[in-house]
């Protein structure tokens, strides 16, 4: 689990707003992502990048993960995007349109000769790529195998109902095959999965209900279009409290278990062993980043001294 | 000259009274007695009922260099002070003082009356353009600025005698017995006139809503009233409204609602009993709404709110999270409506609210207050009547009385207002000293006065951004630039007095 990282909110922010990139460090969702793509118009998109550049180079105290949304390497500035970003060292790159594992190969192979150009450790930059198609959704198994640097896998709902010729609902039924479909992906290869952003940024109800469900699911987070969506997306993904009461109960009794030799022990009348270790460890951490718990729970209490 | 204890220099008198520097918040102790008025006598069958404000005016036997007030009860909406100034022109008196609660934008009006010699000065603070022609030198007349609290202790203790109150009574009888809480101007809570009222040597009611005899409830007695007058209308209540009260929808403003709403929370005064006063404006009721949803969630009990009262604070104690409202001051038409049908709603006055010299003020017991300010020094001073252009803009209002009298004050402001940043070395002028506040907080950080050390370490162990505040300010400074200090000449325009009378800054005129 070395590597784990909250990824609850993962705000978009125009690349060419300079008032709302200077906001980035203040707002405590776990991701920005900083949109080159759709939220810039054409005229704007050399600015842009270089805005989005110096904004990176200046945000010295980073306090999130930061994402750049670049153009779709088929068209004219997704490279450029590419060329002028990565030396102010972001995170990772969102990659829309990423409909087939080529695509994200070839995205993979950009991204280490940027790394052995900038003399950085290979595999540096992440991926997240966005499955905002049918062909995209049916190709979710191979999209998350074709490159290590993937995270996580971003469902997105806008495009992929326009490709499915659809329109969205506020309950989502029609979403549920696909948002299901890019879980399994997500899930097989032991990555998380991000689910797709709300529109209405008035509908806060709406929001939770949508969040919900995508917990339910299985999805890890949410793309957000309004900080103000922050609050009801992390207070969603918050443990609840007798979830962080019975997960520290957990690792007690499973290091019990392990002193006493054994890899297995009773709680309550259940049994507890590695996968329900795995699932407090999960809630523990997550309630550390809420601030519920005082300590982050280390790799011996999980898997037991070597 | 001479520094008062904050560092700022405070000649030796202003207007021709001696001036007393600013020593720390709670030290003074007062002496003597409260002000007296002459006795009176109004026999069986004696009318009080006059035809016009002039002859009110004159029946008052005002003279020239005295002193009258009014309440801003009516805030920008009020219409009373200008139509007595051009009634005061047309009888060709001069020199005469203005000791009201509070002078709105509206007053501008009254500005060629401050030119031609007919107003002399201010015993009270100023909103808008008057303070600003003055601290431009356009126009010349001495203000003196005074918290809620610290006006009504001037009125009491005899400092600022008041020759004549003007009272706007929006429902009056003719024998003087008057309330707020209905008719066309109804403004809510008369707590501001209650003191001029009790302290002028004259008074005189002016309605545009004259009821049979008596007025029920009473909030100023007809014992206390020597003239009504009817005039056609004493203001527009619309216009009480000064600010927003909407809860923002800014996500910046919405951030710092959600830290002070923590810092409340981690300071432990979340529970039964909790008192709170916040003002109207998006970031403050943003305050009070997540309040609000934590006290829901906790199930708890709150023991009053207090001050400028919204239709906020109604609806919650309404909902039973208060058990009452302490209110000086209503906000709005909803906080006007309340008080006029709930019991629950209390009418205070300006000296129960806020004044230091008495036997316990209402500030003394709150938990908490949220708080503005156009500028917080690294010595948590806050600045509220002048912008960083330097001129004399806002009135203190209740700032540095709730500040003094609260548990825990918080400052709540955008880390940049207008590109400057709101953190400086040293501000403007102070209003309020740093002493009294506890919590700055922005959404870039929060900053902790060292005397809440505990609330501090509770803070971090929560996560929250706390940083130092030079720390914060050189953190604003990286996105704004250090802005150039202002220059200001010699000529005082100005004094802030702090609630208890000294003087705790001056404004001095700006160098254009």
């Amino acid at each position: 689990m070395a590597g784990f990282k909250l990824r609850r909110s993962l705000l978009y922010v125009p690349g060419n707003m300079p008032s709302m990139l200077q906001n980035i460090p203040i707002f405590n969702c776990d991701s920005v992502i900083i949109d080159l793509e759709d939220a810039v118009p054409l005229s704007e998109k050399d600015a842009a990048r270089h805005l989005v550049r110096h904004f990176l180079l200046n945000y010295t105290d980073r306090n999130k993960e930061l994402l750049v949304r670049i153009n779709p390497l088929d068209t004219k500035w997704g490279y450029e995007d590419l060329k002028v970003v990565l030396p102010a060292m972001p995170d990772g790159i969102r990659l829309p349109k990423a409909d087939t594992p080529e695509i994200v190969e070839r995205l993979d192979t950009l991204l280490t000769e940027f790394e052995e150009e900038l003399e950085v450790e290979i595999g540096r930059f992440g991926i997240l790529p966005s499955l905002e198609s049918a062909l995209g959704v049916i190709n979710a198994v191979g999209i998350a195998n074709s490159s290590e640097r993937i995270f996580a896998l971003a469902f997105g709902a806008e495009d992929y109902t326009a490709s499915m010729e659809i329109e969205r609902s506020r309950g989502g039924e029609e979403l549920f095959n696909a948002r299901t479909r890019v879980l399994w992906a997500a899930k097989a290869k032991g990555i998380q999965a991000v689910d797709t952003i709300f529109a209405d940024v008035s509908d806060m109800e709406g929001l939770r209900n949508e969040t919900e469900l995508a917990k339910r699911l299985g999805y890890t987070g949410k793309c957000l279009v309004n900080p103000r969506q922050i609050e009801v997306v992390h207070d969603v993904f918050a443990p609840k409290q007798h979830e962080v009461e019975y997960a520290l109960q957990v690792i007690e009794a499973i290091q019990r278990a392990r002193q006493l030799g054994t890899g297995v022990i009773a709680l309550g009348g259940k049994m507890v062993d590695a996968p329900v270790v795995k699932r407090a460890a999960r809630v523990l951490r997550t309630a550390y980043a809420h601030g519920m718990v005082d300590t982050l729970i280390d790799e011996e209490a999980i898997h037991g001294a070597q | 000259m001479a520094l008062n204890s904050l560092g700022r220099e405070i000649p030796e008198s202003y207007a021709g009274k001696p001036l007393i520097p600013y020593g720390d918040p709670f030290a003074i102790r007062p002496v003597g007695t409260v002000a007296a008025r002459p006795l009176k006598r109004v026999n069986p069958g004696e009318k009080k009922l006059l035809s016009s404000l002039r002859e009110a005016i004159e029946a008052s036997g005002l003279k020239d260099g005295m002193t009258i007030a009014t309440h801003h009860s009516l805030r920008n909406g009020d219409f009373l002070l200008n139509r007595i100034v051009a009634e005061i022109a047309d009888l060709g008196l001069r020199g005469i003082w203005i000791a009201s609660s509070s002078v709105h934008p509206v007053h501008a009006e009254i500005i060629p009356h401050i030119k031609s010699g007919v107003i002399a000065g201010f015993q009270c603070g100023v909103n808008g353009l008057i303070g600003e022609m003055a601290t431009k030198g356009e126009i010349s007349c001495p203000i003196v600025v005074r918290t809620h609290g610290g006006r009504a202790r001037s009125v009491i203790e005899g400092s600022v005698p008041i020759d004549v109150a003007f009272i706007a009574a929006p429902c009056c009888d003719e024998y003087g017995n008057m309330n707020g809480y209905y008719g066309p101007s109804a403004c809510g809570s008369l707590g501001y006139a209650q003191i001029d009222a009790t302290y002028a040597s004259r008074v005189v009611a002016v309605t545009d809503n004259l009821v049979p005899f008596p007025v029920v409830p009473v909030s100023i007695p007809q014992t206390l009233v020597d003239y009504v007058v009817v005039v056609d209308r004493l203001g527009d209540p619309a216009k009480i409204v000064s600010t927003t009260t909407r809860v923002t929808t800014d996500p910046v403003g919405l951030q710092i609602a959600s830290y002070a709403a923590q810092v409340i929370e981690a300071a432990g005064l979340l529970r039964d009993g909790f008192s709170f006063q916040t003002g109207s404006g998006g970031i403050s009721l943003a305050v009070a709404e997540k309040v609000r949803n934590a006290m829901r969630k906790g199930s708890i009990k709150g023991s009053f709110g207090c001050g400028g009262i919204t239709g906020y604070f109604v609806e919650m104690l309404e909902e039973g999270l208060f058990s009452a409202l302490m209110d000086v001051q209503c906000f709005d038409q909803e906080a006007v409506q309340s008080i006029g049908r709930n019991r629950a709603h209390q009418e205070i006055s300006a000296d129960m609210y806020a004044n230091p010299f008495n036997a316990g003020a209402v500030v003394n017991r709150l938990d908490c207050v949220i708080l503005g300010a156009t500028e917080v020094d690294t010595s948590f001073n806050v600045n509220v009547n002048t912008e960083s252009n330097g001129y004399l803009l806002h009135n203190t209002g209740g700032h540095s009385d709730t500040a003094a009298g609260a548990k825990l004050s918080i400052i709540v402001a955008p880390s940049i207002r207008g590109r400057l940043p709101i953190v400086r070395d040293r501000v403007t002028t102070i209003t309020t000293p740093g002493e009294t506040i506890g919590v700055v907080v922005t959404e870039r950080g929060i900053a902790v006065n060292e005397k809440h050390a505990e609330l501090k370490e509770e803070l971090i162990r929560r996560k929250l951004p706390v940083k130092e505040i030079g720390e914060l300010q050189r953190e604003i400074c990286r996105v704004t630039g250090t802005p150039r200090p202002l220059e200001f000449e010699d000529e005082v325009v100005a004094v802030i007095e702090y609630r208890d009378g000294s003087i705790i800054d001056v404004v001095r005129r700006v160098k254009e």
